[in-house]
């Protein structure tokens, strides 16, 4: 396939190449990319405490109490249900951004720039929002 | 074509609308239980296991639980070819969570017709 000689050629050419990341100066999409899949793996594992506290809400009235407790008074518990709704809103929000570039809204250098900062702030309204709520 | 035998489509293509129609299904049901428990400050068991009761949430929660599966199957395996390049370390971690995404699936299909 043309496609893979292409590939062959540029990884073997003598052309200096820069692949330590440390030295790289990210721009803003980039890293509101890593932080896209950094929230994603957060989510997965939070995971735990998702269905623990649904899994127990639903078991009973003394499960859906313990619950409710920890929500209200135990500051770990408030701690977790922060962090996972700040993880979560960060994830819909760059998840928006991304359906909007499927169907090609800003797909340029300026619009790209410009939808990472909107995602930013949006997410920190919403983090923000979500401590509010916990607290 | 690039072709590989661990992501969930077998096809980057098959995954990539995957990713979306989960992702779509993810947005509206965290988007419904924020809502929901937002507007229910004082909500008590009897209202809540009432709701978790009902056939349409069983199958909105069924459903998300399935989107959940298939959404972090893709991504995760998505991060973990990215960045995890031994080969071994790669496929170990990918068991345990392909292994994490069953536990998840059934403890959730658990919660909502064990009761």
């Amino acid at each position: 396939m043309a496609g893979q000689e292409s590939v062959y050629r540029a990884v073997n050419s003598k052309r200096p190449v820069n692949l330590d990341l440390s030295t790289i100066q990210f721009p803003l999409p980039a890293l509101t990319s890593i932080v896209h899949r950094i929230t994603g793996v957060i989510l997965f594992i939070g995971l735990i405490f998702g269905f623990w506290a649904l899994d127990a809400s639903l078991s009973s009235p003394e499960g859906f109490a313990a619950v409710k407790d920890a929500l209200a008074g135990n500051f770990l518990a408030k701690l977790i249900a922060w962090g996972l709704l700040s993880a979560l809103a960060y994830h819909f929000v760059a998840g928006i951004k991304h359906l909007l570039m499927d169907v090609d809204i800003g797909v340029t250098l300026e619009g790209g720039i410009k939808k990472a900062q909107i995602t930013v702030v949006a997410s920190a309204v919403l983090i923000i929002l979500a401590g509010v709520w916990v607290w | 074509m690039v072709t590989n035998i661990t992501n969930l489509g077998r096809s980057g293509l098959s995954d990539w609308l995957l990713q979306r129609a989960s992702a779509i299904v993810l947005a509206l049901y965290s988007l419904f239980l924020v809502g929901y428990l937002l507007l229910n400050p004082g909500l008590d068991y009897a209202t809540w296991s009432g709701l978790f009761a009902q056939t349409w949430m069983r199958i909105f929660s069924l459903l998300a639980f399935v989107s959940l599966a298939a959404h972090a199957w893709v991504g995760l395996w998505t991060v973990t070819t990215d960045y995890l390049k031994p080969t071994g370390i790669r496929v170990a971690t990918q068991f345990i969570i392909i292994l994490a995404i069953f536990v998840f699936l059934v403890w959730g299909i658990q919660v909502l017709w064990g009761a």
